[in-house]
């Protein structure tokens, strides 16, 4: 039996975010951006070939329910994870922890979210939410993104864990059950960090770094290839996407800096320091290709020649990263 | 990105504003912090910009349904978001059948339980679904 009360914290990031919310309500002192890092959740990846919302998919991040499973991995944590076929025992199984006091991460549909913005509401199937008690015959939920705790009804929480489509959650829930007396962050720092590098250089065109110029190719050639309306909505995804509720724009390479600078300090490193300051640059540079696009988007042109300069700055984008990652798998442990 | 530099455009259609995300952001002394944002135009853009293309689709098949050339399944599946794949998942359909479903004569045929389904998944009333977009 855990008395403790939950606390809410609004972060940028959903599973990160959960991530943090869950471990420090058991006591690990962890920030969002450590949680980001350590979860090595920094990425790129664009399909032209698997088409989200009518559009080519195109992530910033690694995919997921990766960042919380590395972070327990790496810290020694010790989780519950479960996933379900039924309906009612998915909920009453939800139940059955909640009563003992423990919050719950929980895997859903934005869609089916009532509290959020209508703007946000998509069928978009891998947010990470926090249940941490009932009330009233209402779920008390800790969304990372909502700037306070809210609340939720049964059956809509129950179309959000059993939401359709690409992934299906299938109710999957997840609670930590134990926790180290001293978690290793130095090497769960280390690891984040060779795995965010060592992911960035895959042999295939569509992840990792080289799917930036990859993208890049495919927008300078949106003027012939595509009407100009279909571009406008091809481009726009790119920025939603590099957007993906709160990263400032900088497709999560602030969230990273954040670690990284957080990182130099604890284990007092320059090196991770003077990293970060170069990814916060790279961050500002994914910045100005978003403003850029959404310049085209707005007079919605076929003009090549803005095309071309709009890929030449996802080029940079990506040659930027490329250096900087690659001087970062040098670092010597 | 400089904490003053984090953008506050207002998201200013579909609740947009009731939400502030928290974005990162450099301080004066180099350090990282979270910041709230109202929105940011780029992303602003590129939201409406999607759901005005939602809308448009929409009002084109709203169209087709009042003139019956298409049943109101197709509306409300647009209305939703879904496409048939999605649909049809949802149904415990294939798609053809689905697509079966969006001829308005096939669709004055089916059974009250699936017409009950479909109800359902767009968390609306039978007789709203049946109803949407006849002549009265």
């Amino acid at each position: 039996m855990n008395d403790k009360v939950f606390t809410h914290y609004q972060h940028a990031h959903c599973e990160s975010g959960v991530t943090a919310n869950l471990l420090r309500h058991e006591g690990v002192s962890i920030s969002e951006p450590m949680a980001f890092g350590i979860g090595a959740g920094l990425f790129f990846g664009h399909l032209p070939m698997l088409k989200v919302n009518g559009a080519p998919g195109t992530t910033y991040r690694i995919w997921p329910g990766a960042i919380f499973k590395r972070v327990c991995e790496r810290l020694d944590i010790k989780i519950h994870a479960q996933r379900f076929r039924d309906q009612g025992e998915a909920m009453l199984a939800l139940d059955n922890v909640l009563a003992t006091g423990k919050p719950v991460g929980i895997l859903g549909s934005v869609f089916y979210l009532p509290y959020l913005p209508e703007a946000f509401r998509f069928h978009f199937n891998a947010h990470n939410l926090v249940a941490y008690g009932k009330e009233n015959g209402e779920y008390l939920i800790s969304d990372p993104i909502m700037e306070t705790a809210t609340r939720i009804a049964p059956e809509d929480l129950v179309k959000c864990r059993f939401a359709k489509g690409v992934p299906e959650p299938r109710g999957f829930m997840y609670y930590v059950t134990g926790v180290p007396d001293k978690p290793d962050f130095a090497k769960a720092i280390q690891q984040g960090i060779k795995q965010m590098c060592f992911f960035m250089f895959p042999p295939l065109p569509w992840f990792g770094n080289s799917a930036i110029f990859l993208l890049a190719n495919r927008i300078q050639a949106y003027p012939q290839k595509l009407t100009p309306r279909k571009a406008a909505l091809y481009l726009g995804n790119v920025i939603r996407m590099q957007e993906e509720i709160g990263t400032g724009g900088g497709g999560f390479r602030y969230l990273f800096a954040a670690f990284l600078q957080e990182a130099g300090q604890l284990l007092q490193r320059d090196d991770l320091l003077h990293y970060s300051e170069e990814l916060t640059i790279i961050g500002d540079e994914w910045r100005n290709f978003a403003y850029s696009a959404a310049r085209i988007m707005k007079v919605r042109t076929s003009d090549v020649v803005s095309y071309d300069e709009l890929s030449e700055l996802l080029r940079r984008c990506g040659a930027h990263e490329r250096d900087l990652f690659r001087k970062m798998q040098q670092i010597k442990w | 990105m400089k904490v003053n530099e984090v953008p506050q455009d207002k998201r200013d259609f579909k609740e947009g504003d009731k939400l502030k995300k928290l974005v990162y952001a450099v301080q004066e002394d180099g350090r990282y912090t979270g910041v709230n944002s109202a929105g940011w135009e780029a992303e602003n853009f590129a939201m409406k910009q999607a759901w005005d293309d939602i809308n448009e689709k929409l009002a084109d098949t709203e169209k087709k349904v009042r003139e019956g050339a298409l049943s109101p399944l197709a509306y409300f599946m647009q209305k939703n978001l879904m496409d048939i794949a999605l649909l049809a998942r949802y149904a415990g359909k294939w798609q053809w059948q689905v697509k079966r479903h969006f001829k308005p004569d096939v669709f004055k045929q089916l059974d009250r339980e699936i017409v009950g389904k479909y109800a359902g998944i767009f968390n609306i009333t039978v007789e709203e679904l049946i109803t949407f977009g006849s002549k009265q």
